[in-house]
């Protein structure tokens, strides 16, 4: 049965508003979602009006001002501003993306912030991700060989073979696509979802790796895998443009034609 | 008493960070049977690592002839004379295995056609000695950092390395001048945790974030060199700042050197191809202190581009829009996102922007902390090493070579691990760390999440920021360089008057800017000091004022502590030799690109 991991009493309420002081042309009302761990209250959204005039581009540059000049008890995760960490992931305007590379001009109207979805909320924008990297750490993404070539030279692999690779290995395990999939949030538990098993395909198609029998045998399971149902949701979510359901249909073909 | 209940933990050794060469660190760690942790106030595969893009340097001769000794002297002139040559010696030596146990580890590095690993030109990399163009730099198209430290993150995995991830390191536990582990507050539930650790390294990264427009993320706040700072124990080097010359104009965000390696090339407003003129052989390729230098020369001199000509451009579009696509493909995207830009059809807006520190905690080649004794003589601080970008070993001097990161993460990360497993036996007792070590740390961490004063963090670190940006920038001066030390004051003095508005502990981000703020504080304000005090040019440290390196008198590390809100410096010679005889030590001469 389905465990929604929402904070307890998690009706949202309508929070504070944060009106801007001066005057400025380009004003964007940006509401974000709210709940700390430590107090016994309700989510809310919170409104903050912020000055576009003297804001950075993206949506992570509206919460870094927010955080800077209006509230700084806002929180959320980011570092490396330039959407390779996967620290910022989260839902903005209706979809899961990176708020560092989310511009804010791509919004219409005012800016909906919340956390990915149908995760465990540490804090405001915080998700807790410990499920899926445990489900990442399951498909044993290291090598697995054990010809390891010629002492002190690298393995040799193909211009076509290392190509393969290309499409799976950017990905930067931000959960955009896993917390966009209905499946993954239905059995999250047990689905493996799409990060994690673009990731088990990046392992499965590597030509060095001499493990793939038993990796594909690893995945092969009602649950693990065969809970894609192609909504192709993670397709749409993916902030890098990688196509997680494509390398699960590969993995569903190489089973079959195994 | 205290009001915070401590978790207590035990290991061999604990690594904090869980970078490129925190987590090699951990693998070799893991690998010789030693109880290890692995600390980072990020998940692994967020650390700034990842953002590394050109590639990792190694003379492996897949795409010409090539000797680890060219290697060498490449990195000891691109230093200009600074760095360790023992140390140099080890890195380049090392280069090769290290990259092909990468590889090994499965890093998907691009191929050549005989299916090796693709190796491409970078800045200041020679073939004999200084003579013509070598393709050294190993590299994954162009997401190397990214490629590496998920790899890296799936070997700690394998060998069961217990990681503690959104932990923030407060301090070191000293006593008796001994390393005993560190005190973390965990952002996950709030609680307080001591490690316990016969050996304890930090791994912790740059602190780019002391400026106000760096390559570098937002956690590149340098926890380690403020933990050693504290601690009592000098950090080295600090006044070399390496402002990387193509970094996106406005956002600041990266744009590797390969894309120059690969064919790019700067121009002015005047469609010309400056470089020629300031490094008539290396051209784009001359090292970054030397291109960046070139760029500003340019901008200054009213031949930058745009509305302000405060920029430069970065022409890629003569380039094969195959090549671009299959080796190139994360900077068109970031160069799409972040200045609206079609690499293929337009230039790139550029401007140098702060990107690493050659300078931080002093160390050996094993990864050993050194610090100088009040009596003079030098000596190794039991139990501490530090490793990356955080250590100073020296290797990179005064000015580091692109792709030289990469290396020095994994090859002395490997190092680390391998010494100590030489100097600490698994399971191991622990001494007792005396009450008021730890209490200390606490008191600051309650103090600074209790704060009440009338200044916000963001207000304190702007002020600094600006101050770092402005006073010890590319170009520096006695007079920007003594206006610096007056100005980096307020900040400093403002931490008296910082207001927290967040109270609780569980990812209280507001008191984790907070104690970032103090980290960073502490190595800015020791970073101009040291600039102030160096009289001459050399490297990534230029001044107007002394324009001369001065092999004479400054062929010395700056080592600087940070006590009681003073800084003072004392120096230590460059080692004038190499390991082995494998090699002879390169005396210095006129440094030419």
């Amino acid at each position: 049965m389905v465990q929604f991991s929402l904070p307890k009493n998690s009706t949202i309420e309508k929070g504070n508003y944060f009106s801007i002081e001066g005057e400025s042309k380009n004003i964007k009302k940006v509401n974000v979602y709210r709940w700390n761990p430590e107090d016994t209250k309700n989510p809310r959204l919170d409104t903050y009006e912020v000055d576009m005039e003297n804001c950075g581009p993206m949506v992570l540059d509206a919460l870094i001002k927010i955080k800077n000049e209006i509230d700084s008890t806002v929180t959320f995760r980011r570092s490396c501003r330039e959407g390779i960490c996967g620290s910022c992931a989260m839902n903005i305007d209706g979809a899961n993306t990176l708020a560092c590379t989310k511009s804010v001009k791509d919004i219409k109207g005012d800016i909906n912030i919340y956390p990915l979805p149908h995760m465990p909320v540490v804090k405001d924008l915080v998700p807790d991700l410990t499920q899926l990297y445990k489900q990442y750490e399951s498909i044993e993404p290291w090598m697995q060989s054990e010809t390891s070539g010629e002492n002190g030279i690298e393995k040799l692999q193909t211009v076509e073979d290392r190509s393969k690779l290309d499409g799976l290995y950017e990905c930067i395990l931000c959960a955009c696509c896993s917390a966009s999939c209905p499946s993954y949030w239905w059995n999250g538990d047990k689905y493996l979802g799409p990060a994690v098993l673009l990731q088990a395909y990046r392992w499965i198609i590597d030509s060095r790796d001499e493990e793939r029998k038993k990796r594909l045998k690893k995945v092969a399971d009602e649950l693990k895998l065969f809970r894609c149902h192609t909504i192709m949701n993670c397709v749409n979510a993916c902030p890098k443009g990688l196509n997680p359901a494509k390398a699960i249909g590969s993995i569903k073909k190489m089973l079959v034609t195994a | 008493m205290s009001k915070y209940k401590i978790i207590d933990h035990e290991y061999d050794a604990i690594v904090v960070g869980a970078g490129g060469s925190g987590l090699r660190a951990a693998v070799g760690l893991s690998e010789a049977g030693l109880k290890t942790a692995c600390i980072s106030k990020v998940f692994p595969t967020r650390s700034h690592t990842a953002a590394a893009q050109g590639g990792i340097s190694a003379a492996l001769g897949n795409m010409g002839e090539d000797d680890w000794r060219w290697h060498m002297y490449d990195t000891v002139k691109g230093a200009d004379w600074l760095g360790d040559q023992d140390a140099i010696e080890f890195l380049c030596k090392e280069a090769p295995q290290a990259v092909v146990e990468l590889e090994k580890y499965g890093v998907p590095f691009s191929r050549t056609e005989e299916g090796k690993i693709y190796q491409r030109p970078f800045g200041g990399m020679t073939k004999n000695y200084g003579n013509g163009v070598v393709q050294r730099t190993c590299a994954a198209a162009d997401r190397t950092g990214h490629a590496i430290l998920h790899t890296l993150y799936g070997q700690a995995l394998k060998k069961n390395t217990e990681f503690f991830i959104e932990y923030f390191a407060l301090d070191l536990l000293m006593h008796n001048g001994k390393c005993h582990g560190i005190l973390a507050w965990s952002l996950q539930d709030g609680t307080l945790h001591r490690f316990r650790a016969n050996m304890t390294i930090l791994a912790t990264g740059g602190y780019g974030r002391a400026y106000f427009s760096a390559t570098s993320a937002h956690t590149c706040t340098g926890d380690g060199g403020g933990m050693v700072l504290r601690a009592g124990l000098p950090l080295q080097d600090m006044e070399f700042v390496q402002f990387h010359p193509t970094g996106i104009y406005g956002a600041g965000c990266l744009i590797t050197e390969g894309s120059r390696g690969e064919g790019g090339f700067l121009v002015n407003s005047e469609g010309e191809r400056f470089m020629e003129r300031y490094a008539p052989s290396a051209k784009d390729l001359a090292s970054r202190d030397v291109v960046s230098r070139s760029m500003t020369i340019e901008i200054n001199e009213g031949r930058g581009v745009g509305k302000n000509k405060d920029h430069i451009f970065l022409h890629l579009n003569h380039l094969d829009a195959k090549i671009l696509h299959e080796r190139l493909p994360g900077i068109s995207e970031s160069a799409k996102v972040f200045a609206g830009v079609d690499v293929t059809k337009e230039p790139i807006p550029v401007i140098p922007t702060v990107h690493y520190n050659m300078g931080g905690i002093p160390t050996n080649y094993h990864g050993e902390v050194l610090t100088k004794n009040a009596d003079g003589s030098e000596g190794i601080v039991e139990g501490l090493m530090s490793i990356g970008e955080a250590a100073c070993v020296s290797v990179h001097g005064a000015n580091r070579l692109g792709s030289n990161s990469l290396i020095d993460l994994v090859v002395f990360g490997k190092a680390a691990a391998i010494r100590t497993a030489q100097v600490v036996k698994p399971n191991s007792k622990h001494e007792t760390i005396p009450e008021s070590e730890t209490q200390k740390s606490l008191d600051r961490f309650d103090k600074m999440r209790n704060a009440n004063g009338g200044t916000s963090v963001s207000v304190l670190r702007d002020k600094m920021q600006r101050t770092m940006q402005s006073k010890c920038a590319v170009f520096r001066t006695d007079k920007t360089l003594k206006e610096g030390l007056q100005e980096i004051q307020e900040p400093w003095d403002g931490l008296k008057d910082i207001r927290i508005t967040d109270r609780s502990l569980i990812f209280n981000t507001d008191l984790v800017e907070a104690l970032e703020f103090d980290n960073l504080i502490r190595q800015s304000m020791v970073t101009v000091s040291s600039a102030e005090n160096r009289k001459e040019s050399r490297g990534a440290h230029s001044r107007e004022d002394y324009k001369d390196r001065d092999d004479q008198e400054w062929m010395k590390h700056t080592l600087a502590w940070h006590i009681d809100g003073k800084v003072s410096i004392k120096y230590r010679d460059v080692h004038s030799h190499t390991l082995t005889n494998d090699v002879q030590y390169f005396p210095p001469k006129p440094r030419v690109y």
